[in-house]
């Protein structure tokens, strides 16, 4: 494990001599583009939330790099277990926006049919996992997940992910400690965000990283600039190969930096110091990619403009598709517990609904 | 046929589905090599290969947590809890993930798995190896739970559970896992979930019991019915579905009735049955309903004969029903 965080572009946006992965033009710029549009996304559905068009949302600002960087590195072949902050990784991978904000609106169009909170999207086609509130728990459904693919010999691998406190859980130990014992071809994604809520990441643990725990479940620990997508790329799409090659698995940790809130109902200025936000806002990894883009004569002031123009359209049209979209009906309350409905539930509810009506 | 014990049952039924569909995976603590510390799994890992029955780590959580990731990508895990005394490690992701997975996704997601787990008292197992936990599980919707008694309901309820396409929470009464034998149909036999049989025909009194106290309750109908009474005796096999129309109809014709659980009685599925009763049959009761139940003590060590429903508790249950 090295000490310092692994990186490709320094914080100003400069390549690190001889650093850069071998990608084609559109796809250096493809990164950039999609870690705008989860920004300019995020804002949106920030400004929905306060206008009480959606009910909550947990924003990604400053964090982009690392679900950018993951989503590039993983095949279609892979599974996606989420964490809150991962979103974007399930319309990377073709969720429809119009049905992304109807799951954040939770409405007739959404897929989860209204049942969850925002930000718990569903997205099967994708292979991006239905994540719970519940912090930890999806990181040994990643392992399992891992556990089956093995089991059927196929070159599926697994991106399980979390945040810094998710590290705490008894699920990161259970879920690490089963997937080095079995080899699974998982491949652990912390996004060390640095906070957990209001509690920050010293208080979390007394360990110097996240990484170093590796050690002692017997698999490499990877600490990587989670503010550089380029070099995420890297370390997930090699950390993926080896659990492809039957190697086992990996614990990356992405070091990055909350820069808003934890949610829209929490405010970060009771807790932490605005300095320390400025200094993360400095090297935030959008700025910092544009920087390397223009420094490689790659981007210029009109097609940003072009860009900001086209996702605003393109997020304006969902919101209107996905606002349009009929309420939930309240007969699917029923739905779904089982494959087929418990005869004593639909008596129930019935009975309930006939005396309402 | 051929004569089983419950142990056999569980051990032929898991040897069934394995042979059959090789989405079945066995594992646990002890499961694999050893064949499982009641030696359920025997033979398994030996058959079927290190890869459909093994060992885990001990942690209950990462066993059940992996088990729902195998699910998710279309397995069909049959984790064993050792004890389901041990269980509590796992709970989160049995409520919280499992039970809630088809829901929460809308039904892209589901979690078809079976956790098997021995459970309740008379083995001399103090609080750690003794607990008939099943209330915590019926009351989180999203998981069945079934809870057989005699060799052929369980090795027929096994396969159905694993065939399922949900959750379902296998508990093993292990008091009688050796001492209970009988009659086992050959194959793939199957017995529905959701349907529950009549274990004793009588028209005097109801008596509803599942695992262990299945045997009880039919040591009690023998001393009772030479006292003159003829006691029916429902096992409802799974409690999650729950066949409520037998129970109804016993509780109709009889116009009593006494419930025999060996859990602790407050907020336990005894009371469940009791209201049921109560909002639809409460016409037909000549008497009150009465429970006879564990205490709400932690499960005793020394004093688990005191604690345990026996025969002689339940007559005098039964007798209470008369007698108010
Ligand atoms: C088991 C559990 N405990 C508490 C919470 C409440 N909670 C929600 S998010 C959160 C902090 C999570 O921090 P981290 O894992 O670092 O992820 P981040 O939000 O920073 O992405 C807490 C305490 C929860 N959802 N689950
Ligand atoms: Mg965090």
């Amino acid at each position: 494990m090295t000490e310092r965080p692994i990186q490709i572009l320094d914080d100003k946006g400069k390549a690190l001599r001889g650093r850069l992965p071998k990608l084609s033009k559109e796809a250096f710029l493809d990164f950039y583009r999609e870690m705008q549009r989860i920004r300019i996304f995020d804002h949106r559905m920030l400004a929905l939330q306060r206008q009480g068009r959606i009910g909550f949302y947990g924003p990604v600002k400053g964090q982009e790099g690392v679900v950018v960087g993951c989503a590039k590195a993983a095949r279609e072949q892979d599974w996606i277990l989420p964490a809150l902050r991962e979103g974007a990784i399930a319309i990377m991978r073709g969720l429809p926006l119009d049905l992304a904000i109807a799951q954040l609106i939770g409405n007739d169009l959404d897929l989860c049919k209204g049942r969850q909170m925002p930000c718990h999207y569903t997205w099967r086609k994708g292979k991006y996992v239905s994540m719970s509130s519940v912090i930890g728990t999806q990181i040994s459904h990643a392992t399992g997940v891992a556990m089956a693919a093995k089991y059927r010999r196929t070159d599926e691998a697994v991106l399980g992910f979390m945040g810094d406190g998710a590290t705490s859980s008894n699920d990161f130990h259970a879920g690490l400690n089963f997937a080095a014992v079995y080899k699974a071809p998982v491949v652990f994604v912390c996004q060390n965000n640095q906070w957990s809520i209001s509690v920050p990441f010293e208080k979390q643990t007394a360990s110097k990283s996240v990484a170093a725990k590796a050690k002692a479940y017997g698999m490499p620990g990877v600490l990587v600039d989670g503010n550089d997508p380029l070099a995420v790329y890297e370390v997930v799409s090699a950390a993926l190969d080896r659990a492809r090659g039957g190697e086992g698995p990996t614990l990356v940790e992405a070091l990055t930096f909350r820069l808003l809130g934890h949610s829209s109902s929490d405010d970060p200025t009771r807790y932490r110091d605005e300095d320390l936000v400025r200094e993360w806002e400095a090297k935030e990894p959008i700025a910092r990619y544009r920087a390397f883009l223009e420094s490689k004569k790659l981007w210029s002031e009109e097609q940003e403009a072009e860009l900001l123009d086209e996702f605003a359209g393109e997020i304006n049209n969902a919101i209107r598709r996905a606002e349009a979209a009929a309420p939930v009906d309240p007969k699917t309350m029923i739905e779904d517990v089982f494959e087929t409905p418990d005869p004593r539930l639909l008596e129930e509810f019935a009975k309930a609904r006939s005396s309402l009506s | 046929m051929t004569e089983m014990t419950l142990l056999q049952a569980v051990n032929d039924a898991l040897h069934t589905e394995m042979g059959r569909d090789d989405r079945v995976l066995v594992f646990g603590e002890d499961v694999g090599f050893n064949g499982g510390v009641f030696r359920a799994t025997e033979g398994l890992q030996k058959e079927f290969g290190e890869d459909r029955c093994f060992d885990t780590p001990l942690s209950e959580c990462g066993i059940i947590g992996t088990a729902i990731g195998m699910a998710l990508y279309g397995l069909r895990p049959v984790p064993e809890i050792q004890f389901m005394d041990f269980i509590y490690p796992a709970f989160d992701q049995i409520v919280s993930e499992a039970a809630k997975m088809r829901y929460r996704s809308g039904g892209e997601y589901t979690c078809p798995m079976v956790i098997r787990t021995p459970c309740g008292g008379g083995i001399r197992g103090g609080h750690y190896h003794s607990q008939s936990a099943e209330a915590y599980f019926c009351h989180t919707p999203g998981l069945k739970v079934v809870y057989p008694s005699p060799p052929a309901d369980t090795k027929g309820l096994l396969i159905s559970s694993i065939r399922d396409e949900d959750p379902v929470m296998f508990l093993e009464p292990k008091r009688i896992y050796r001492s209970l034998k009988g009659e086992v149909p050959e194959g793939e036999y199957t017995v529905p979930l959701g349907k529950g049989r009549i274990v004793r025909e009588g028209g005097d009194c109801t008596l509803v019991a599942w695992g262990a106290m299945v045997e009880t309750c039919e040591k009690a109908a023998i001393e009772l019915s030479a006292k003159g009474k003829e006691v029916e005796i429902i096992d409802p096999r799974t409690l999650v579905p729950l066949d409520e129309a037998l129970i109804l109809a016993s509780v109709r014709k009889t116009g009593r009735l006494v419930i025999v659980s060996e859990a602790p009685r407050t907020g336990g599925f005894a009371g469940e049955i009791a209201a049921i009763v109560a909002e639809k049959a409460i016409g037909s009761l000549e008497g009150p309903v009465v429970r006879v139940t564990g205490f709400d003590v932690p499960f005793p060590y020394t004093l688990e004969g005191l604690y345990m429903p026996d025969a002689r508790r339940v007559v005098r249950g039964v007798e209470d029903s008369f007698n108010w």
